[in-house]
């Protein structure tokens, strides 16, 4: 049975691979947390409160200019939620938990506002690349527009008020995913990471718990929200990937002077798997994608394009694979389904 | 035992989780659990949270009264929020809220941000006069950085538009 899809697309716009430092930085995302003035936060709202959000939230969207497509989760199937998840477009805890929830997104899949997650509107901007200052400006224009008809929770002393106190102030949280595979094969990764937190960011792997990750992807971003101001949030951070970016750019200058011969065999060898296997899992196929994209950075493997990494890496994942295949798919035959769709991207096809 | 994720296979692998002293048992069969550990996304906001309620939870006892409550912290009176509940989840229920809670928060607050008071966007139609006065603050800083860098035309251009602006806020 072929697969109900609402969302048509499997491509968001940041998955390009292009934009500034991208050999380094693979996306930057821009999001702010709203409340309602005269509702209570989701979680203490009964279900007729939480509707009536949503449809004065939907309401708002379509007066505005950005063509946004609205969705209620309830509506969707399992795998197309877990679908978008993958894509990073909403959140787990969106897909899986509470009522009334909904989602609105445009055709380029750049702006994704999710209405009764944890507060009434958590919209976010992802761009491929270093792009923050341009997620910013593109997220605080949405929040404008819709402040123009919506009554905000704020106060003079605290900013934005959210359920949680850890969004309060600004209401803005802004990371930055980096794929940093020269820092770990010199052995730099735990100090460079070490310092980021000690300047003030939350690192977290993209895959898995804690420092380490699966593909060396790692999403960087602001621990607090209150007493800056926006500028301010992102010059910190921007500030900070730039030495990330600098630092990775130089262990990868340094393995191909000093190891030449490492890289270069540990680059062809992911090619080689990932152009001949037969079935592979995630995982592995994650941490050989890695390679490959550094090998591309490095110029080892012309004629690629460098946007591989971005895109594979949501679309082997289970629920965009079986999206892709229009079926649902069992354990092996998403490794072997996963196996077909890297060789098909590796010679530039699908 | 059916696998409680799919309930169609039999469960032959038993979890145990425990999350603030909460044991939570699950019970799933071989294909549903591997998928649980496939390649998932790593979540913040759980981190988050535990980290936020171990602040809460932390520190000295704080005195409660036979039902668990703190003594003279009474429940926000819009939404019914506890102090106790918002210790457990940390989470707030509604505006109101910051309010009732505000002697308890603020401190809180000032250890999860190390600061006690918005500085960013003050929304154009709700915060009317905050707004002017934060645009206010922000010329004070630029005639100041002026005057530091001795570029004193700029400096005195400055504080007239402050005087103006100051002006209008009284009228």
């Amino acid at each position: 049975m072929p697969l109900d899809k609402r969302v048509k697309n499997e491509q968001s716009k940041w998955m390009q691979g292009k934009g500034p430092m991208s050999d380094v930085v693979i996306s930057s995302r821009a999001r702010l947390a709203r409340n309602l003035a005269q509702f209570s936060f989701p979680s203490r709202e009964d279900g007729k409160q939480l509707h009536q959000v949503r449809d004065k939230i939907r309401e708002t969207l379509k007066g505005l200019q950005y063509k946004l497509d609205f969705l209620q989760m309830e509506e969707l199937p399992e795998l197309e939620k877990r679908a978008l998840v993958e894509r990073h477009l909403i959140s787990i805890d969106h897909a899986t938990q509470g009522p009334k929830k909904g989602l609105a997104i445009d055709k380029d899949q750049m702006i994704s506002i999710m209405v009764n997650e944890e507060d009434h509107l958590r919209i976010q901007v992802l761009f491929p690349g270093m792009q923050l200052l341009d997620a910013l400006r593109l997220v605080d224009e949405v929040d404008d527009r819709l402040e123009e008809k919506l009554e905000y929770a704020f106060q003079e002393k605290w900013g934005f008020l959210t359920c949680c106190p850890t969004n309060l102030g600004t209401g803005l949280r802004v990371s930055v995913m980096v794929h940093l595979p020269g820092l770990n094969m010199t052995g730099r990764l735990q100090q460079t990471l070490q310092l980021v937190t000690r300047l003030g960011l939350a690192v977290r792997g993209l895959y898995g718990e804690g420092s380490e990750s699966a593909g060396n992807l790692f999403q960087l971003s602001n621990q607090t929200s209150l007493g800056l101001r926006e500028e301010e949030i992102i010059d910190n951070i921007s500030g900070v990937i730039d030495q990330v970016v600098e630092r990775e750019r130089e262990a990868r200058q340094y393995l191909v002077k000093e190891r030449e011969m490492d890289i270069k065999d540990r680059v062809w060898r992911a090619y080689g798997t990932l152009s001949y296997a037969q079935k592979i899992s995630s995982e592995e196929a994650v941490s050989l994608l890695s390679d490959l994209k550094l090998g591309i950075d490095l110029g080892i493997i012309k004629e690629m394009d460098p946007a591989i990494l971005s895109q594979l890496m949501v679309f082997i994942r289970p629920a965009t694979l079986q999206r892709i295949n229009n079926r649902e798919l069992n354990e092996l035959e998403r490794d072997i389904k996963r196996a077909e769709l890297i060789k098909k991207k590796m010679v530039g096809g699908g | 035992m059916l696998c409680q994720e799919c309930g169609k296979n039999k469960a032959t692998v038993h979890l145990t989780r425990i999350k603030n002293n909460e044991k939570t048992e699950i019970y799933l069969c071989e294909e549903c659990a591997q998928k649980k550990g496939e390649l998932n996304l790593a979540q913040d906001t759980l981190s988050l949270h535990n980290f936020l309620t171990g602040f809460l939870g932390g520190g000295q006892p704080q005195q409660t009264s036979q039902t668990g409550d703190l003594v003279g912290v009474s429940d926000c009176p819009r939404c019914g929020l506890s102090y106790n509940e918002f210790r457990e989840k940390g989470r707030l229920g509604c505006v109101q809220c910051y309010e009732n809670f505000e002697e308890q928060l603020t401190p809180l607050i000032k250890r999860i941000h190390g600061r006690e008071e918005h500085r960013g966007k003050v929304p154009a139609r709700t915060g009317g006069l905050i707004r002017k006065k934060r645009e206010i603050e922000k010329l004070r800083e630029e005639m100041e950085k002026a005057v530091r860098e001795e570029n004193f035309e700029e400096a005195a251009r400055i504080r007239d538009d402050i005087r103006k602006m100051e002006k209008e806020l009284e009228g």
